[in-house]
């Protein structure tokens, strides 16, 4: 007993010597890159940056797998023990920030004008979050395959068309070199859906809802062009232009390298991998289908949580964060495009003249945001299994029907989700 | 209400008092939230109030229709038909989807049709992938409880003899039920797999390649029966172990006197051994249905419910709604209305195993 309050009495004094003599108030920070050891250090070099170049705040991080995350944040949420700094995915952040968990981020506006659109995180007019950096998504090739198939090269001004994109497909399938000619990542399931394919359907001339209202999904998700868009995406897998959702993981991450398909649809962030693969790989913007070549925008982002007592120590972090060394750094490490063009012209690839300085250019130019809505996040889990069980032969007007129904059931419950 | 029981059974008490606190805060009180949570709207997250909705989660989930539909008939009245010969429906979304003269039927669903005659009735769901999820989940029960009891009994008698090694055998038929389902399940979608999976190459290399390729769990005909193979497998062992403690509880005298009286192996069987395992076989019963309703990792890691529904199971479901959807209310009715589904079956099951006298 006498050796527990001699514990207990050493601690308490040991903390109230240490406390005044710090004189920092501390800020909590959760961030979703647990096991990814690379990310881990850059985050953690910004933090201790941070925490040597001023003496009013220290930051302290706490990390989570990116997989439990969203369901931490929701539960510390409940519980009331939200941390002051608070990492969010670009989409899922309205139905944060519609729920009260964040409050919009008192940081000076111009820090980010130059920031690509899809880093802000903007809701209900007010900044919420803004990120690092920004991810996109290409039709990831060889030089060589389309020469051999005697193809044009579509530009970011001038990409493929529709046909020409279908017609692209049938000349590589006709070759029998390859198992597939398409690859659509179809084994990712998840976020991957909405964001990789979304896009596709809004170039078609459809969205998964309404923005003009954000109230309904009729029209949107199963209107002519939604159900054009249907078709065409059931004969992809119908007509074996493409894996379906029984596609092997491993065959999605190292087919293309492995030669086993023509082209491939996928992000910035397995672009290195395909380099290394091949020399001549080229990285090719989104096929327009009648409305604009479109792809996928937001990544990750840095907001304040609610309940934060010191906002103003949360948002000095943040904008601390936002420079060019750090955008680089995480570039650098990660991959990621970077959020503007001056940390850009920084990096190893992003900048001008750089394997994947096309990204960058893509993201500038094509990216489109998901719904920015709270009840994007439902809206997503529908339009996934929408999509697969069209992959899978279900009807398409029957099945977007069912997703707009459920949809709006969804939207309706929620009481329109806080639209203005 | 003073009586023994309550009064001067404090031992008892004690005794019981850690499983009532746990078993009270983990399943009771869970179960009455979720009880009281399906009559409102509560959402994961949301700054909207809660409000009482009476039974309209269950009328949501469980609401069925049927519609009777005639043959299209042209001007002359005669039944048009398609190339095959068949007659012509009219399309049932013409009814379903915002037709002012039907709206009980709007935003239902068809589920499955039964000629009549000349007409077609056919079945509306208000929510299909839950009847869905209803019809699959009772499939896998009656399919995995009697066969994998029956090969966990066959496995005990196997392995409830007195052989050199025979607890080699025994840790072997063990294994998968101490290995993580997770893991387990992630093997199997290996062996699954189109792709140079373990099970289509030993079908393709043992049938000389006339057994072409079969993508198990990609095919909405085979991901059911494919799940319920590998779940079957996978905790047969767990069962295996509570019928050898059956059998281990029958006397040997029982045996050597039936063996006298000039018994065949058969007889010993059915008339020693048989008799002797009823309440272990009761309880093989009721575990393995209620563990066979709780259907979800397999499901989860597996095929999360696809290729078109057919795999969808009614906790997979509770737990996509609720936490996916972020929709607790829904999730919560889907939980009361499995239990009200097992108690009724186990009770069913307890009643018709009683010991009759």
């Amino acid at each position: 007993m006498t050796k527990l309050t001699r514990l207990t009495g050493a601690l308490a004094l040991t903390t109230a010597l240490a406390g005044p003599a710090l004189a920092q108030t501390e800020l909590t920070m959760w961030y979703h890159g647990a096991g990814n050891d690379v990310e881990m250090r850059l985050i953690t070099q910004v933090i201790d940056d941070f925490n040597a170049s001023q003496s009013d705040w220290v930051v302290r991080m706490e990390s989570f797998p990116q997989i439990a995350y969203n369901d931490s944040v929701v539960a510390a949420a409940l519980a009331g023990n939200l941390p002051d700094i608070l990492d969010v995915d670009g989409p899922v952040m309205p139905n944060w920030a519609w729920a009260g968990y964040m409050q919009p981020l008192p940081i000076d506006e111009s820090l980010i004008a130059d920031f690509l659109p899809g880093t802000k995180g903007i809701w209900n007019d007010e900044l919420y979050s803004i990120g690092l950096w920004d991810a996109a998504v290409a039709l990831v090739t060889r030089q060589s395959t389309l020469d051999a198939l005697g193809l044009r090269t579509p530009t970011l001004a001038e990409p493929w068309t529709g046909e020409e994109f279908m017609a692209a497909l049938d000349a590589a399938k006709a070759t029998g070199d390859w198992e597939y000619p398409l690859d659509l990542g179809m084994a990712w399931t998840g976020e991957w859906y909405p964001y990789a394919f979304s896009p596709f359907l809004q170039s078609f001339g459809g969205d998964i809802v309404d923005r003009s209202t954000y109230q309904t999904a009729e029209g949107a998700l199963n209107g002519e062009a939604a159900l054009a868009f249907g078709e065409w995406w059931q004969s992809l897998f119908a007509e074996g232009y493409a894996p379906g959702t029984s596609q092997d993981p491993a065959a999605r991450d190292s087919g293309f390298q492995d030669g086993r398909y023509a082209f491939s649809w996928n992000g910035n962030w397995a672009a290195l991998g395909a380099l290394e693969a091949f020399d001549d790989t080229v990285f090719l913007p989104a096929p327009d289908f009648g409305n604009g070549p479109i792809i996928g925008a937001a990544s990750w982002q840095f907001g304040v949580s609610a309940t934060s007592d010191h906002p103003e120590g949360a948002a000095a972090f943040i904008e601390f964060a936002l420079q060019p060394e750090y955008l680089a750094a995480f570039s650098d490490g990660i991959g990621l495009i970077p959020a503007t063009l001056e940390a850009a012209a920084m990096t190893e690839n992003y900048a001008e003249g750089g394997p994947m300085a096309v990204f960058f250019d893509l993201s500038a130019e094509q990216a489109l945001v998901r719904p920015v809505t709270p009840g994007y996040v439902v809206a997503a889990k529908v339009f996934e299994k929408a999509l697969a069980d069209i992959a899978n032969g279900a009807d398409v007007a029957d099945t977007l029907d069912a997703a707009v129904d459920e949809i709006n059931a969804d939207i309706a419950r929620n009481g329109g989700y806080g639209h203005n | 209400m003073a009586s023994r029981f309550t009064r001067s059974n404090g031992t008892g008490w004690m005794f019981a008092g850690p499983a009532v606190f746990l078993v009270g805060t983990f399943l009771l009180l869970p179960f009455g939230f979720a009880f009281i949570l399906s009559f409102t709207n509560q959402r994961l997250v949301s700054p909207n109030p809660t409000s009482f909705v009476g039974l309209s989660n269950y009328q949501q989930l469980l609401g069925v229709a049927t519609l009777r539909l005639s043959p299209e008939r042209d001007a002359d009245g005669a039944v048009v038909t398609d190339a095959e010969g068949q007659p012509q429906f009219p399309a049932v979304r013409g009814f379903t989807r915002n037709n002012p003269d039907f709206p009980q039927y709007n935003g239902m669903r068809e589920w499955f049709s039964i000629g009549l005659g000349q007409d077609r009735l056919v079945v509306l769901a208000r929510d299909l992938v839950f009847m869905k999820a209803i019809v699959n989940t009772v499939v896998f029960v009656l399919v995995v409880a009697p066969v994998q009891g029956g090969l966990a009994l066959c496995l005990a008698l196997l392995i409830n003899q007195r052989l050199r090694g025979i607890n080699v055998f025994r840790t072997i038929y063990f294994m998968p039920v101490v290995v993580s389902i997770v893991v387990v399940s992630l093997l199997w979608r290996f062996i699954y797999s189109p792709d140079n999976g373990l099970l289509n190459n030993m079908l393709g290399t043992l049938s000389f390649g006339l057994i072409p390729t079969v993508d198990w769990l990609g095919n909405p005909s085979t991901a059911l029966g494919s799940i319920i193979a590998m779940s079957i497998w996978q905790a047969v062992g767990f069962h295996m172990v509570i019928w050898l403690s059956g059998l281990q509880t029958i006397s040997p005298t029982l045996y050597e006197a039936a063996e006298l009286e000039g018994a065949s192996k058969w007889q010993g069987f059915r008339y020693v051994t048989w008799p002797g395992l009823r309440n272990t076989a009761v309880l093989v019963l009721i575990v393995i249905t209620m563990q066979a309703f709780a259907l979800f990792a397999q499901i989860d890691v597996m095929t999360r419910g696809g290729p078109l529904d057919s795999t969808q199971t009614i906790v997979f479901q509770a737990v996509e709604r609720g936490y996916g959807k972020q929709d607790i209310s829904g999730g919560s009715a889907i939980s009361v209305i499995l239990f009200v589904i097992v108690l009724t079956i186990s009770l069913t099951q307890r009643y018709l195993t009683r010991e009759r006298r």
